[in-house]
């Protein structure tokens, strides 16, 4: 079995050139479908580099004696006492071993589907990753939803390792096919695999030798060499600035501002621009403790600057140099992923975490969401992101944040999302800023005829009446049991909900973004509110802030804006700012009377009287 | 020096961000010091982190049972470098006689009594939000698996199945009241680049760890349950290459991890250290 010896501790660690090398690791995350073998391949790996601690292979092999079971390489990493039990395992684990080239740290990450958030965990500080498929199962759920993972992770060196070669016969055929499923599925992802290989973990086929014995047809790498082939990233020196502040201390005379460069290079003497307030100041000084002074410091670095003027700064704000400032917006449009209890709704009010930065935030649109495992799209006319799916959405800040787009500096392209105490979500940045959307659309042509006018006409003013919350059906039976009413007391009304919307637009405009369809309903709602009707407004939540520059829109066209909110059973942000606020236990008939007391007395017209009759 | 070491970089300025980010976000912290190697480290990197200034207490659990060198160099490090030391000690067990060394408790009982409880006592008595701890992942299984930021209930236990997600340096910060916080900065360190970096920055350790008569102390616990490992090495640099080489798993001398398969584990879950 043992076929070890690809690097002795006693020597230097040397590349193929014979250059002794430093010893910065290579994190290296192993992810696959459950079952698929990656505890064993790891106990192989340790055992064929020769990293086993003394004594640690028979101690295995006693235990599992003790146990009357074969020998299993996946008890090395599973040091847990549940985890032998299930089988699985639960935690993200890190261990060390060498090959002659470098060192390397293995992030085992969990294949079983409950566990994302530790999978995340560990291919995060990935700078590669082996995916390991079955070969006679193929590709299954999990080894799609990693390889989407680690795309969306910014794991960009990826090889695949097609394992248990020796339960299909070491069979080409299979690896082939295997092969061509998996990399169409990548394709569509824009990952290129450095390599696919064929092995056998257990067997240590491919593993550290070349097992042309029993596939023959095999010729290149195997698993170390793959893994002596990644490489470690550079750093980002050559990027524009970015230096999170982090802290400011007083500890003595001097006021440090302390943060870990993210990118780039800074220099004493500098002009920083400090964003998104945008107060500038020079760099004085690179404080140093127990160390020779210093003029410049660099992506990586954990340090403390003073600054030449004392301008007011605080954790969060972004260091850049004038030339190359980060975007600094209230709109995030970001690719998203969702690991929380419960689900993320539009509207609902959630904690954004940016380098640095913290931002009370709510998720203002969702453009499209995705199955991580299929790549399916779900829809793109969803109200929430649910765990384990990813999509692509619109975040919408209470104050301005910096950020880059994930592509040009990741470290202030990506975020988390922390929902009440835990950390829900994350994600990444796409592209530029979103041009906020949510400007209302200009003026409305409203001719000559005054509101005053058409209100003396129809008894009553033009309305818009905002429903949020509740379940389609339920917002359906109110809306149509207030209509009837409404209609009793010859209201003018009319009904606008988003099915007409997109009806309407369904073909003339190709795939409208959920942000747009909303703006088109709140253009056809304000000119029906100004040609004096009662509008209600089945449409998407929105945003508080949307619904005041509404409020605004209508009330300078003399309409009424009411927010009426039905309150679903979990409170949501929605019913902090209602107008009406309708609780969850009323009925239909009630719920409408509790509307109408309060429109009928602000929609009427002057002396007319029905508005009493409720 | 500088290249032969500038892998430390990499590691020292993550833990000093990590430090930093404990300080700005607890009111109440504090550092748990054993005065082994590792926690040298830490309280050394503190004082980077904050340019000389250790701007919390540094607390130090007293099983009354600690190598008598260690209470000394305790005190020696207190006194010349000016930091706040707070000592715990769980006084109720030791006068009962509650221990490992009087036979009324196994070596497991004893740790869970004398460190785990005592250090629980400390933290309800002095409110402690978070305490930062120098463990590391490549000491013991159980510990590969722990987070930076690493929630206790207040209870103390550690639900190991049902962790935090930790990505990007973005930690968990946001808490349910009473949950208690560990935190460990030099998680992503191995015990050579501890002695590396005690080499390069010349941090002072108590004497036990270098060789004498043909042995020297590894893991430094409770005289009673710590033993010596073969080893000719009198200096760090000597501790160094020794390292590269053992196939030795660092906690084997310690008594108490060894009783059972699991019991290092189970004391773990508990809330020890």
């Amino acid at each position: 079995m043992a076929k070890r010896a690809v690097h002795r501790e006693d020597e230097p660690l040397k590349n193929l050139a014979g250059e002794t090398l430093s010893s910065r690791p290579l994190r290296i995350v192993i992810v696959g479908h459950v079952d698929h073998g990656k505890s064993t391949l790891v106990g192989r790996l340790f055992y064929d580099t020769g990293s086993l601690p003394e004594g640690k292979f028979e101690q295995i092999q006693a235990v599992c004696q003790k146990r009357g079971c074969a020998f299993e390489w996946a008890f090395l990493m599973d040091a847990l006492q549940a985890e032998r039990d299930q089988n699985i395992t639960i935690e993200t684990s890190q261990i060390w071993f060498k090959t002659r080239l470098r060192p390397y740290v293995i992030i085992d990450a969990p294949g079983h589907k409950e566990f994302l958030k530790n999978m995340v965990t560990g291919a995060a500080g990935a700078h590669a990753a082996f995916l390991l498929i079955a070969a006679d199962e193929g590709v299954q759920e999990q080894s799609r939803r990693h390889g989407y993972l680690l795309s969306l992770l910014g794991v960009r060196q990826v090889s695949v390792l097609v394992n248990k070669m020796d339960l299909v016969g070491y069979s080409q055929e299979t690896f082939d096919s295997i092969v061509r499923d998996y990399q169409v599925f990548l394709n569509e992802l824009g990952v290129e695999p450095r390599s696919f290989i064929p092995i056998s973990a257990r067997n240590g086929d491919n593993v550290a030798d070349h097992a042309e014995a029993v596939m023959p047809w095999y010729r290149g790498l195997n698993a170390i060499e793959a893994l002596d082939s990644f490489e470690l990233p550079a750093a980002k020196h050559d990027l524009p600035l970015r230096f999170p502040v982090q802290d400011i201390y007083r500890f003595d005379h001097r006021r440090i501002v302390a943060g870990r460069i993210e990118s780039g290079t800074l220099r004493v003497g500098d002009r920083l621009v400090f964003s998104p307030d945008g107060k500038e100041s020079v760099i004085k000084s690179i404080e140093v403790w127990n160390g020779p002074s210093r003029q410049t410091a660099r992506a990586g670095e954990s340090v403390g600057i003073t600054l030449s003027e004392q301008i007011f700064i605080e954790r969060g704000h972004i260091a850049s140099h004038e030339q190359h400032p980060p975007q600094c917006s209230r709109h995030l449009q970001a690719r998203l992923f969702w690991m929380g209890r419960r689900p993320l709704e539009i509207g609902r009010r959630v904690k954004v975490k940016l380098a640095t930065q913290e931002s009370e935030c709510e998720l203002a649109s969702i453009e499209r969401v995705v199955d991580s495992s299929t790549l399916e799209l779900l829809g793109t006319e969803r109200r929430q992101v649910a765990r384990n799916e990813i999509a692509e959405v619109t975040l919408e800040t209470r104050s301005p944040v910096a950020f880059d787009a994930y592509e040009q500096i990741p470290a202030l392209g990506r975020f988390v999302i922390v929902d009440q105490y835990d950390l829900a979500g994350g994600g990444i940045i796409l592209g530029n800023a979103l041009q906020p959307r949510q400007a209302l659309p200009g003026k409305l042509f409203v001719g000559r005829v005054s509101p005053d006018e058409r209100a003396r006409a129809h008894g009553h003013q033009g309305a818009l009446l905002w429903i949020s919350g509740g379940s389609k059906e339920l917002k359906k039976q109110v809306v149509e049991a207030l209509d009837r009413s409404l209609f009793s007391r010859n209201v003018q009304t009319i009904i606008l909900d988003e099915s007409t919307i997109d009806s309407s637009l369904h073909g003339s405009l190709p795939s409208q973004p959920a942000g747009d369809r909303l703006l088109f309903g709140l253009l056809l709602a304000s000119g029906f509110a100004a040609a004096g009707l009662v509008v209600l407004a089945i449409l998407e939540d929105g945003t508080h802030e949307l619904r005041e520059k509404c409020r605004k829109k209508i009330e300078s066209l003399s309409g009424v804006f009411v927010h009426i909110h039905l309150k679903p059973e979990q409170p949501d942000s929605h019913s902090e700012f209602a107008d009406v606020l309708v609780e969850p236990s009323k009925s239909v008939e009630d719920s409408v009377l509790q509307i109408l007391e309060r429109i009928l007395p602000e929609i009427k017209y002057k002396s007319k009287k029905w508005f009493y009759e409720i | 020096m500088g290249k032969l070491y500038e892998h430390l970089d990499e590691l020292e300025n993550q833990s000093i961000f990590i430090i930093r980010e404990a300080f700005n976000k607890f009111e109440n912290l504090a550092m748990l010091w054993s005065i082994g190697k590792d926690s040298n480290v830490l309280l050394w990197l503190i004082r980077k982190a904050f340019f000389g200034h250790v701007p919390f207490p540094v607390v130090h659990v007293d099983t009354n049972y600690k190598i008598p060198e260690m209470i000394e160099f305790r005190d020696r490090l207190a006194r010349e470098w000016g930091f706040e030391l707070v000592v715990g000690q769980n006084k109720k067990a030791l006068l009962a006689g509650n221990t490992f060394p009087n036979g009324k408790a196994t070596r497991v009982e004893c740790c869970s009594l004398l460190k785990t409880e005592a250090l629980q006592e400390l933290i309800a008595q002095k409110g402690y939000e978070a305490i930062l701890l120098g463990i590391r992942r490549d000491e013991e299984g159980t510990r590969a698996k722990e987070r930076y930021f690493s929630p206790r209930k207040q209870s103390f236990e550690w639900d190991f199945r049902d962790q935090p997600p930790e990505l990007w340096d973005q930690f968990k910060t946001d808490f349910e009241p009473g949950t208690h916080l560990r935190v460990h900065p030099l998680l992503h360190w191995t015990e050579v680049n501890v002695w590396e970096y005690i080499e390069r920055e010349n941090i002072p350790v108590v004497s036990l760890y270098f060789a004498q008569n043909g042995g020297r102390y590894r893991s430094l616990g409770c005289a009673p349950c710590t033993s010596r490992v073969p080893s000719n090495a009198t200096t760090v640099a000597e501790i160094v290459a020794e390292l590269k080489q053992t196939r030795i798993a660092e906690r084997s001398t310690r008594a108490q991890d060894q009783e059972a398969e699991d019991a290092f584990e189970r004391l773990r879950a508990q809330g020890y250290m």
